[in-house]
């Protein structure tokens, strides 16, 4: 019996497909069964973050519309077999699709795979309860901002009141630097204010900025990006996996340089 | 540089600045029931204290916020109110 994971934040632009396409890779990568679902209906993503824009046939409208069966619509990845994608319809919109059905979608797909992952849209209306519907646990995506984690803590209250409680926290595009010149919050400011478990620090890296353009998920390359993203995976697979040290790891000459930018 | 520009302005930290606004902000997103409503409550919760002590009016704070219960992590909706009571109030004695 698979586990259905939502990928949420309240805010836009904090980086939810990112995380949903690197996440589910990983678990990939680690053998487990996965399919991705995008549930921002009207405004599809992460089919092109994961590159599989070419490949779209039927979206979830048709799923649950019963246009089609479920097989149809699941494009496999690239990369890992074990890896599918269920793309959104980008003609439709958020009402097109129910909680109900939803959750009937998840309890089927669960029979068949180890992880479903879906991608919440921003905001809180009909999409954010389309995508939780089914959802078992909840990744809270956020970043070191006050405007993404005042969202997060609605979110968080939302979730509980749905009763979902498996709730854990990522801290995206966290800035070393910024931190130590005390001008952004460190992700223990983060968990401080919104008192919920941390699952992953992920540094701004533009080494994500390159893995979207290219359309290659980066989890588990060398990138200090790609190995927060596969630490995540662990941890979600249950297992304990110390953080990573996020400080820049400079070598000599560039330390010496930077003593004379000073 | 940036330890000597803050040490000379003796500001606060921009990161410490965005935590605090957080908090206030967060714990009012949180309260459960509308100004309106709390203000009535804050009225109500003045006049029953009154009959028994002599309480500072002004510096009065009442709100809902989250708290930890003392017995478990779980976190519940608590309504937490600040009453000071005035020197020499009535029934209260001093040592």
């Amino acid at each position: 019996m698979g586990e259905v994971i939502v990928i949420t934040s309240g805010k836009g632009g904090v980086g939810k497909t990112t995380t949903t396409a690197n996440v589910g890779t990983g678990l990939a990568m680690q053998g487990k069964k996965v399919v991705l679902i995008d549930t921002d209906i009207g405004l599809r993503n992460l089919d092109v973050v994961m590159g599989l824009e070419n490949r779209i046939v039927y979206n979830l409208v048709d799923v649950v519309e019963n246009n089609c069966r479920i097989k149809q619509a699941l494009i496999k990845d690239k990369r890992y077999p074990n890896l599918y994608l269920l793309p959104s319809a980008q003609t439709k919109d958020k009402t097109a699709v129910t909680p109900e059905q939803m959750k009937k979608l998840s309890d089927t797909l669960k029979e068949e795979f180890d992880y479903i992952l879906m991608d919440c849209p921003a905001g809180i209306e009909q999409g954010f309860k389309n995508a939780i519907a089914g959802a078992d646990r909840a990744l809270v995506v956020t970043t070191p901002e006050v405007s993404a984690v005042r969202d997060a803590d609605r979110i968080i209250g939302l979730l509980e009141a749905n009763d979902i409680r498996k709730n854990h926290l990522i801290v995206n595009r966290l800035r070393t630097d910024m931190v130590k010149e005390g001008n952004m919050m460190s992700s223990d400011d983060v968990v401080e204010i919104l008192a919920v478990d941390l699952i992953g620090v992920v540094p701004d890296d533009e080494q994500v900025v390159i893995a979207t353009n290219t359309g290659e998920p980066l989890v588990g390359s060398n990138s200090k990006a790609g190995q927060a993203y596969m630490n995540i995976c662990h941890r979600i697979m249950g297992e304990e996996v110390p953080f990573l040290d996020l400080e820049e790891t400079k070598g000599f000459f560039s330390k010496f340089a930077a003593i004379f930018k000073k | 540089m940036g330890i000597f520009t803050n040490f000379f302005k003796g500001a606060e930290n921009s990161s410490d600045v965005a935590k605090n606004r957080l908090k206030v902000a967060i714990t009012s997103d949180r309260a459960v029931c509308s100004p309106e409503l709390m203000e009535q409550m804050k009225n109500d919760i003045i006049e029953v204290i009154s009959k028994y002590l002599d309480i500072d009016t002004d510096g009065l704070d009442i709100k809902v916020t989250k708290t930890e219960l003392d017995d478990s992590s779980e976190t519940v909706n608590a309504l937490l109110a600040n009453i000071p009571i005035k020197e020499g109030s009535k029934n209260f004695r001093k040592r």
